[in-house]
């Protein structure tokens, strides 16, 4: 690291935002240097909206020297420094600092390289998701993971998070698509984390900045695998009158030997609000509904295809109907796909939580909500990355109603703890930003925390890359302890 | 097999107070690999053991010394496999070694790398505190991913006590094709194979002759197998098996060997010993004296990295050298987990 831009973290050097302004506009034209309340408005927060923080200032580098100079003059001064890409994160992950910049890599937005023969391609970090696979598509070739955001979040945010999507069962999360990022580091360094080789020497850095939510450095550019696209994918929708059959299911598929490219499960509150919503033709007196896609060569999809679907029949499905061709795929994905839009139909606002369980728990966790359920006086629907135990329930609540949203955030906290509980983590691959670092002390104990911030601290020693964000202070988690993590129900009569 | 866990950390208390390095060891099977280090044996092999495998979740749990075979024979039960294909050196390899020195076989571009599948690990840090990070499932992103960062360190973050893996089906069929073919050739010949949507799970390159592997549904390899039109091989899972576990006569005898893992369809570098292309040519093993700033030249220009793997001078660097500042990231990190620079110091790298 640079050593000779020495921190200056005094109160009497730390420049205000006007300083700040004129320094970043000495490099960086001044229109994406954002100072004016109105224009800084849409940062204060990402996809999670009830977190929200007006940061001192936003600039739009357009270029990775303009992000080093950044990088080096915050470093300086002590200045937090918050990385964004589109914005979509549903954690509050790139929530403003009141006292910091907003980096923003929107002008990041070029693909550098599509190698079909390697099967890679280098992207700067505010590249789309979508994008990346649209520009691919030339070549017979896709970007694996899929965020249900892939239309507007970004690749740098998707190795920030680690996302996933509906088809990592098969084709796993960012961690397992990438090959290498550019990065700059908290003091203004340029470094190459991996190469073009599906491994390299030494620790394994690239898998500790997949996931770390803008903690230990601000990605540049990342170069991820390609994949052949399947020569046919198929979906089969199998209705059944209990979770527990259809969750027995899952296992019976696994149990065959068949990974299916996208396994998802949705529960009946999910089933009829989906089916109002989009009118995708779902069951909607089914007490879970298995969404299973199968892709692969031509005979591959139909021998397995034949194979579940007698499978899901013996397991008690109530219906099973299999997409004859890429339209009724889109049409009976359409229903999940909208499954958060939906939820918004009939519900004036929702809290996403992105837990994850051994599936073997799943009857005994989607009880165990029910009774929360009831005790909170808020409806809970359930969508379900069955195949990898993704579990996300979507807690309906009116914001305008009092007390609803702490209800509703108290519920949230109460589920995670059950995650925890039967062995599972409080989140799968929304990340912890701010949302859910007062869970982190239900998974981690104080020597563990310790660690995690130990190694934040290896690549971040002043701690100014977005603070207060991912893992907690010991110090908060003796707190978050002490107020009790799990705040009491209220007591609510349920009618 | 008992849980030695305490024991382990009490011999890494003692270490610490006395003063004294320690150089972890599960079956003993890879001493070759990485630097030569002179540290009190840290035997981790007794600690062995299944401690959970669900099947239906594709989970499996296992104490850090415990064999691969005892895994694998697990495994057949259930029809199920560790996808990685981690090399045996001898019956003793166990699954904390194959992830600390990151070690898998021909499947690993289709089916993933040992560091991929992993999910979560228990370590003992050089305070004798037992961390976990990680779990049991599959989709986990609170905290660091610690767990995937001990693959390739060897060992110097601590001492893992237990590894949680996602584990695949094993593939209804397999068949292996085998042609004859020139060295360039074959690098296109395989990545324009990799770029099709078959169920392709292997590719090498060795003396002039290719081989592909197909596995997968039985309709799909046939009807591959048929498309590609290349000869089927008989007894191919032999040859993968032999190529796994380093058995080929291309890995016989005391020439240093090394590891080039570059990108896939880059030009082999012009080196005069024998050269075995496999996973489709991103892993690419050459026999023969060198020196090392030499190989890393030719390894930067293919896109990647080298490694002294086996014999030579294993008192110098026998890792591709780290850029400045990533070295100073690994020091703070190596510093974070063992301040006590307990852990098989030097192993890894001079500096470590």
């Amino acid at each position: 690291m640079n050593t000779d831009s020495k921190p200056l973290n005094t109160a009497a050097s730390k420049p205000g935002k006007t300083e700040l302004a004129e320094m970043f506009r000495k490099f960086i034209d001044p229109q994406f240097v954002i100072t004016d309340e109105e224009t800084l408005k849409p940062y204060e927060c990402d996809g999670l909206s009830m977190y929200c923080v007006m940061p001192l200032l936003v600039v739009l580098p357009e270029t990775v020297e303009q992000v080093q100079q950044v990088m080096r003059l915050c470093h300086q001064h002590g200045v937090p420094v918050v990385a964004r890409g589109a914005g979509t994160g549903l954690s509050a992950g790139a929530m403003p600092d009141a006292g910091g910049v907003v980096l923003s890599l929107a002008k990041f937005n070029r693909i550098l390289h599509i190698d079909p023969l390697a099967r890679s391609a280098r992207l700067q970090s505010g590249v789309r998701n979508l994008a990346i696979s649209e520009a691919a598509a030339d070549f017979g070739l896709y970007y694996g993971p899929d965020p249900s955001s892939q239309i507007a979040c970004t690749i740098g945010g998707n190795v920030g998070e680690n996302s996933g999507g509906v088809h990592c069962l098969k084709y796993g999360l960012t961690t397992h698509n990438i090959l290498s990022v550019e990065m700059v580091t908290v003091d203004g360094e340029r470094v190459v984390i991996g190469s073009d080789g599906l491994d390299s020497c030494g620790m394994d850095l690239l898998a500790l900045i997949t996931g770390s939510e803008g903690l230990l450095g601000i990605i540049t550019e990342v170069q991820v695998k390609l994949l052949p696209t399947p020569e046919i994918a198929r979906v089969i929708m199998a209705g059944f009158g209990t979770v527990d059959e259809a969750g027995a299911a899952v296992g019976g598929i696994i149990a065959q030997g068949i990974i299916p490219a996208g396994l998802e499960m949705m529960d009946s509150h999910a089933i009829i609000a989906v089916e109002a919503f989009t009118g995708a033709g779902y069951p909607v007196e089914a007490a879970a509904l298995l969404l299973c896609e199968v892709d692969g060569t031509k005979e591959e999809v139909q021998e397995h295809i034949e194979k579940a679907e007698a499978l899901f029949r013996d397991f008690g499905a109530t219906s099973v109907r299999t997409s004859k061709d890429d339209a009724e795929r889109a049409l009976l994905w359409k229903g999940r796909k909208n499954a958060f839009p939906a939820m918004g139909r009939i519900s004036p606002d929702y809290y996403c939580m992105d837990g994850t369980i051994p599936r073997a728990h799943l009857g005994q966790v989607l009880n165990e909500m029910q009774d929360m359920s009831k005790r909170f006086g808020l409806r809970v629907a359930n969508v379900f990355h069955a195949g990898d135990g993704n579990l996300h329930p979507l807690i309906l609540f009116d914001a305008n109603k009092e007390g609803e949203l702490e209800r509703a955030e108290a519920f949230g906290s109460d589920i995670l703890e059950l995650c925890v509980k039967v062995g599972g983590c409080i989140t799968g691959e929304h990340g912890v930003g701010v949302e859910k670092i007062r869970q982190m002390p239900l998974q981690f104990t104080d020597p563990e925390i310790e660690q995690l911030n130990a190694v934040k601290s290896a690549f971040d020693p002043q701690g100014t890359l977005n603070p207060g964000k991912g893992v907690p202070t010991l110090r908060n988690c003796q707190e978050y302890r002490a107020i009790n993590v799990k705040p009491q129900a209220p007591e609510v009569q349920h009618a | 097999m008992p849980d030695i866990t305490k024991h382990l950390q009490q011999q890494i208390n003692d270490a610490r107070t006395e003063g004294h390095k320690l150089a972890i060891v599960g079956g003993g099977s890879k001493q070759f690999m990485g630097r030569e280090i002179s540290a009190q044996q840290l035997d981790v092999g007794g600690h062995s053991g299944i401690v959970d495998y669900q099947p239906l979740e594709l989970v499996l749990t296992v104490r850090a010394g415990t064999p691969l075979s005892e895994i694998e024979t697990a495994l057949a039960e259930k029809n199920q496999m560790l996808s990685f294909e981690p090399p045996y050196f001898g019956d003793r390899s166990t699954i904390g070694g194959t992830l600390a020195c990151n070690q898998s076989g021909p499947g690993r571009p289709w089916w993933n790398s040992v560091r991929d599948q992993v999910l979560g690990v228990n370590l003992i840090n050089s305070k004798g505190e037992k961390l976990r990070f990680g779990g049991q499932v599959m989709k986990n992103v609170a905290g660091y991913d610690v767990s995937r960062t001990q693959a390739g360190a060897m060992g110097t973050l601590g001492v893992m006590t237990e590894i949680s893996l996602k584990v695949l089906p094993r593939p209804a069929i397999t068949l292996t094709l085998s042609r004859e073919m020139e060295h360039s050739e074959a690098i296109r010949f395989m990545n324009a194979r990799a770029a099709e949507p078959k169920p392709l799970s292997g590719a090498c390159w060795l003396d002039g002759t290719l081989y592909l592997r197909l596995s997968g549904a039985q309709s799909a390899v046939e009807a591959t197998a048929k498309h590609w039109d290349i000869p089927v091989m008989a007894d191919g899972d032999t040859f993968w098996q032999q190529l796994r576990n380093q058995q080929l006569e291309f890995f016989a005898g005391e020439q240093p060997l090394w590891r080039f893992s570059i990108n896939s369809t880059a030009a082999t570098p012009p080196l005069k010993g024998p050269w075995l292309l496999d996973w489709a040519g991103s892993q690419r093993w050459y026999r023969g004296d060198g020196e090392m700033a030499t190989m890393e030249a030719h390894a930067e220009k293919a896109g990647g990295q080298v490694s002294l793997y086996r014999g030579g001078d294993r008192t110098g660097e026998v890792m591709h050298h780290q850029q400045p500042a990533l070295q100073a990231i690994q020091k703070r990190l190596k510093n974070s987990f063992d301040p006590d620079a307990l852990f098989n110091p030097g192993r890894l790298y001079s500096w470590l």
